[in-house]
């Protein structure tokens, strides 16, 4: 503090980076790389045992500075960053790789494949042991863009294959990035993480040559290995698997069972309860309806047609056989507090009916028989429906009429 | 002329030099075989050392070095320092006296030099009067190992001392760990009873030397002249000639990474002074630039107060004898008298004044304030009351602005310099490979700062704050009156406050805390608090430094009151 007369080479580093943080939080890029300045020379005193030393910390902070400054250019950058690799061996593969990073957002792609390879063949004694992960990642990213040429090269093929022409040497490349793309991707899912991306592109390789049963097996190891953390993009990407090749509806539904546990609200939750609702199985059908109920527990379906048009069928479907009004009773219990302001409140029935006839109807039916007749929502929606002489709602008004001991009996 | 031999030839005492520095009779032109070792009174310039006789000493290593003893080192720093100094203003006497002897009194007190047998050193075997057979040597240059020869008593260049080397000669083994031949050696002993030289020593030397001379500078402003860079501490290791090879330990012993701290500079200069075996100094008087009376007007100027507290701060120190001659000057191995910190002095006796007018307890200051400001709002012509409340303002916004500058240069400090440093050969490339990135990304980073970095040290001046009345906007409060606060009674100006409050009750034990007294900002009103800030950031020590010796003036102007049984309330007010 400002009352410390007494300075070693230490405490004014310490200083000097808490300047360099204040500029950083302010944005004051110049002011910030003046610090900079001064504090480099605390790379001649690097004694490495600290958690964080100096040269990680310019690493970052350099890192951070080029990318903000106004004045400062990918070359720069590049020749910043080269320093930066010859700096801490241990650290060399970080590096590399999020150098590769930087320079794929800024469009340099060509450039980030060469610095992955080039990173990709070094060798340091048992340091390439012990930076192994980053070895993976490095040789994963290579495949992805390995990936990204095949794609761009099937892309060239198609066209020319309409345009009739033939291309023996796009073709034979667009193989051979397969084959790198595919050797590495293999690599990187088989260890235990998310790895969204690249289970996508190596499944995208192996459909296109047709290779379905490694597909399915990465897809299944990549959802249930219990290794791997839980990743609801697991199971979507396996549900949508399966449907592109015509699977059974059991194993449809049951990829998309452990995305409903995991992610209520997630939007194939229409899908699933679509599919349950058809079923025959009274477990499966009541296990819809639990489905559809749990997804409109979240804000973001409030508004939701197609949402509450499957509650709305499968509700209006029980009320009519008059069996099962109980899964409505059970699924009502823990709602009713609270459902009737968060979808059913007057407001809402205003701004339903003004901005989306079919939202409201659908609204309001559920609403009528959850609530009754004699609900706000559903008063003032079949009312201005019938007003406005609008077919359904005179249907409408006319169903829940009828059913409204149901109503009695779900409340009761 | 100091060769009594007789002339073999015709037995005269009348010696001439010959150009090649060797004596001849000018009575019968006789040459002999003995040349003139020269004792050159500034030896201090020269640091190479030379052998006399041949052959026991390599003059140049492989590399280009040559071998070089430690002290020699800090030789060479001693009179860089002094050219720093004397470009400063100080006297040249400085340099071409008082510290050279300072320094060859050191050499011969800690056996280093100018003495028979250096005690448990590994010292070449030297002998003069071989020098019949040297050819080589440059008379004109004697070198220190030369004056190794000399007896106590110097000047006498008869006595001839070949002693032997109590150990035959420097081992390998130490060449390699240190550029210098001791290093290792140096770093090894168990200096306690023969003090040890350091970095920080070098500037208590130089402080020695000025308060000898009783110059215009105080400890705290050298400190503050070193940290800024106008004498050389920090890399003066650069200053050394090629030949001088630093490695391996003499890095610990010259390279520094912290700032000089006053009481360590203060305190060796101390003990320095015992060790020495120095008479008294010279006397400081009340025409002396460090007298409290002297140093009081020049703080008083720089912390903008009224030249009128001037008479107070006399007064206070008369009534306490801190002015007497014997009070402050240096005594040295007298440890009955407390030694004199002349600037913390002073600052403390401005803030007991402060104390004694405003009583600064965050209440009645104000309220002083606020009744000159009546009386100034009503008196447009003629001095305006002083008002504490004006001052701290202007004060607080400089200081502000001053310690935040400060603050940044701190941050902004850079330690390492040109010459690379390496503590072996085999560091060597990795070393510069390291220098040269870091100069890269300086330069890489230097241009985005935007800004040109001023290259320029800032001009050394004694002044950092000042004040002039010329400025119409009325920040100068020099001429200020104390009217406001003052009264008289039975002829003599007192003030108008009654009161005062005691830093401390009891003074500590300073041999078991090493403290008069704890500060600590929270006990105390800020006002308080705000003027030892002020001097704090003047002198660049901690607040409790001064407040120590605030207690220690507090207890001696209230001696008789706190000895008797307390009748006035001398504990705090809030």
């Amino acid at each position: 503090s400002s009352h410390e007369h007494k300075l070693n080479f230490k405490k004014s580093k310490e200083v000097c980076l808490s300047y360099i943080q204040d500029a950083m939080l302010q944005k004051q890029w110049k002011r910030a790389a003046e610090f900079l300045t001064f504090y480099i020379e605390s790379l001649e005193k690097d004694f490495s045992t600290e958690y964080m030393g100096p040269s990680e910390m310019i690493w970052r902070i350099g890192t951070e500075i080029l990318c903000h400054h106004s004045h400062s250019s990918m070359k720069e950058f590049n020749s910043f960053i080269e320093q930066m690799k010859t700096l801490g061996v241990k650290r060399y593969l970080k590096v590399c790789l999020e150098h590769a990073f930087h320079l794929l957002c800024n469009g340099l792609i060509d450039e980030a494949y060469q610095n992955l390879s080039l990173a990709e063949s070094w060798r340091f004694g048992e340091q390439t042991a012990i930076q192994d992960k980053e070895m993976k990642l490095i040789q994963a990213y290579r495949g992805l863009l390995d990936y990204y040429s095949w794609s761009k090269q099937k892309t060239i093929l198609l066209e020319h294959g309409q345009d009739g022409f033939e291309d023996l040497s796009v073709e034979q490349e667009m193989h051979s990035c397969f084959r790198k793309a595919a050797v590495n991707l293999r690599e990187i899912i088989k260890i235990p993480g998310v790895w969204d991306l690249f289970v996508k592109c190596y499944v995208d390789l192996l459909e296109f040559y047709g290779d379905h049963n490694e597909a399915r097996q990465v897809l299944n190891e990549y959802a249930y290995n219990s290794k791997f953390p839980a990743n609801p993009n697991a199971h979507v990407y396996l549900y949508q698997f399966l449907k592109r090749h015509g699977e059974s509806k059991k194993s449809l539904i049951s990829a998309l069972k452990i995305l409903h546990d995991i992610v209520p609200s997630h939007e194939l939750m229409i899908d699933f309860n679509t599919m349950l609702q058809k079923s025959k199985k009274r477990k499966k059908r009541r296990l819809g309806l639990e489905v559809i109920f749990a997804a409109l527990d979240y804000a973001g379906w409030k508004e939701n047609v197609k949402a509450w048009g499957c509650l709305a069928r499968q509700v209006k479907q029980i009320v009519i056989s008059e069996k099962h009004l109980d899964w409505i009773k059970q699924e009502w219990n823990s709602r009713k507090d609270w459902w009737p302001a968060f979808h059913f409140s007057r407001y809402l029935a205003k701004r339903n009916w003004q901005e989306n006839e079919s939202l409201s109807y659908e609204k309001a039916l559920v609403a009528g028989i959850l609530l009754g007749k004699d609900c706000k929502y559903f008063k003032y929606v079949s009312h201005q429906g019938c007003k406005a002489q609008v077919k359904r709602f005179r249907i409408l008004k006319k169903f829940v009429n009828k059913h409204n001991p149901a109503y009695l009996r779900i409340s009761g | 002329r100091d060769f009594n031999e007789r002339c073999i030839q015709c037995s005269e005492v009348n010696w001439g030099l010959t150009d090649g520095g060797r004596f001849y009779c000018r009575s019968c032109h006789n040459v002999t075989e003995r040349t003139r070792e020269v004792v050159n009174t500034d030896f201090i310039s020269n640091t190479r050392i030379q052998t006399i006789s041949k052959g026991l000493r390599k003059q140049e290593k492989t590399d280009g070095g040559c071998e070089w003893y430690v002290c020699e080192g800090f030789q060479l720093v001693l009179k860089k320092q002094a050219e720093a100094l004397e470009a400063l203003g100080v006297c040249p006497q400085m340099k071409d006296e008082i510290l050279c002897n300072f320094w060859r009194r050191y050499l011969q007190k800690s056996k280093q030099a100018y003495c028979n047998r250096p005690a448990g050193e590994t010292v070449k075997a030297l002998s003069v009067c071989d020098s019949s057979t040297d050819v080589d040597s440059e008379p004109e240059r004697p070198s220190l190992l030369h004056l190794l020869s000399l007896s106590e008593s110097e000047g006498d260049l008869q006595t001839d001392c070949s002693f032997a080397s109590s150990t035959s000669k420097v081992s390998e083994n130490t060449s390699v760990c240190s550029g210098s031949v001791d290093g290792s050696l140096y770093l090894m002993k168990n200096q306690k009873e023969k003090l040890r030289m350091t970095m920080p020593m070098t500037l208590s030397f130089c402080y020695m030397a000025l308060l000898w001379l009783r110059e215009p500078m105080t400890l705290s402003d050298l400190l503050r002249f070193v940290v800024e860079g106008h004498i050389p501490y920090l890399n003066v290791f650069q200053h050394f000639p090629e030949k001088m090879k630093l490695c391996g330990l003499d890095l610990k012993i010259f390279c520094v990474e912290s700032w000089p701290v006053y009481e360590e500079v203060y305190n060796k200069m101390i003990e320095l002074a015992a060790f020495l075996d120095l008479p008294r100094f010279p006397d400081i008087t009340d025409s002396c630039f460090l007298h409290p009376d002297m140093l009081c007007m020049k703080y008083l100027m720089e912390a903008n107060l009224p030249d009128e507290l001037h008479n107070w701060t006399c007064r206070v120190v008369k009534k306490i004898c801190i002015g007497e001659a014997d009070f402050l000057t240096l005594v040295p191995g007298n440890k009955s008298t407390r030694n004199v910190k002349y600037d913390v002095l002073a600052a403390a006796v401005i803030v007991v004044v402060l104390k004694l007018l405003f009583l600064l307890d965050d209440h009645y200051e104000w309220l002083l304030s606020d009744f000159a400001e009546e009386r100034n709002k009503s008196n447009k012509e003629g001095g305006s009351y002083f008002e504490f409340k004006k001052w701290y303002k202007v004060i607080k916004c400089a200081l502000d602005v001053e310690q935040k500058k400060l603050d940044e240069e701190r941050a902004k400090y850079l330690w390492r310099c040109e010459k690379p440093l390496f503590y072996s050969a085999k560091k060597k490339s990795k070393v510069l490979k390291r220098r040269q990135m870091v100069v890269n990304l300086q330069n890489q980073f230097g241009k985005l700062s935007g800004s040109v970095r001023p290259a320029e040290k800032p001009n050394p001046s004694s002044f950092q704050l000042s004040w002039s009345e010329e400025n119409r906007d009325g920040s100068c409060f020099h001429g200020h009156s104390l009217k406001g606060i003052l009264q008289e009674k039975c002829g003599l100006l007192t003030a108008v406050n009654p009161d005062y409050w005691l830093c401390t009750v009891k003074l500590c034990t300073e041999k078991l805390c090493g403290h008069l007294a704890h500060y600590r900002e929270v006990d105390f009103p800020q006002s308080y608090h705000f003027v030892l800030r002020l001097f704090s950031f003047l002198l660049r020590i901690q607040p409790s430094y001064i407040h120590d010796e605030v207690c220690v003036i507090e207890h001696k102007l209230f001696n008789k009151k706190l000895c008797k049984k307390p009748k006035y309330n001398t504990g705090l007010r809030k």
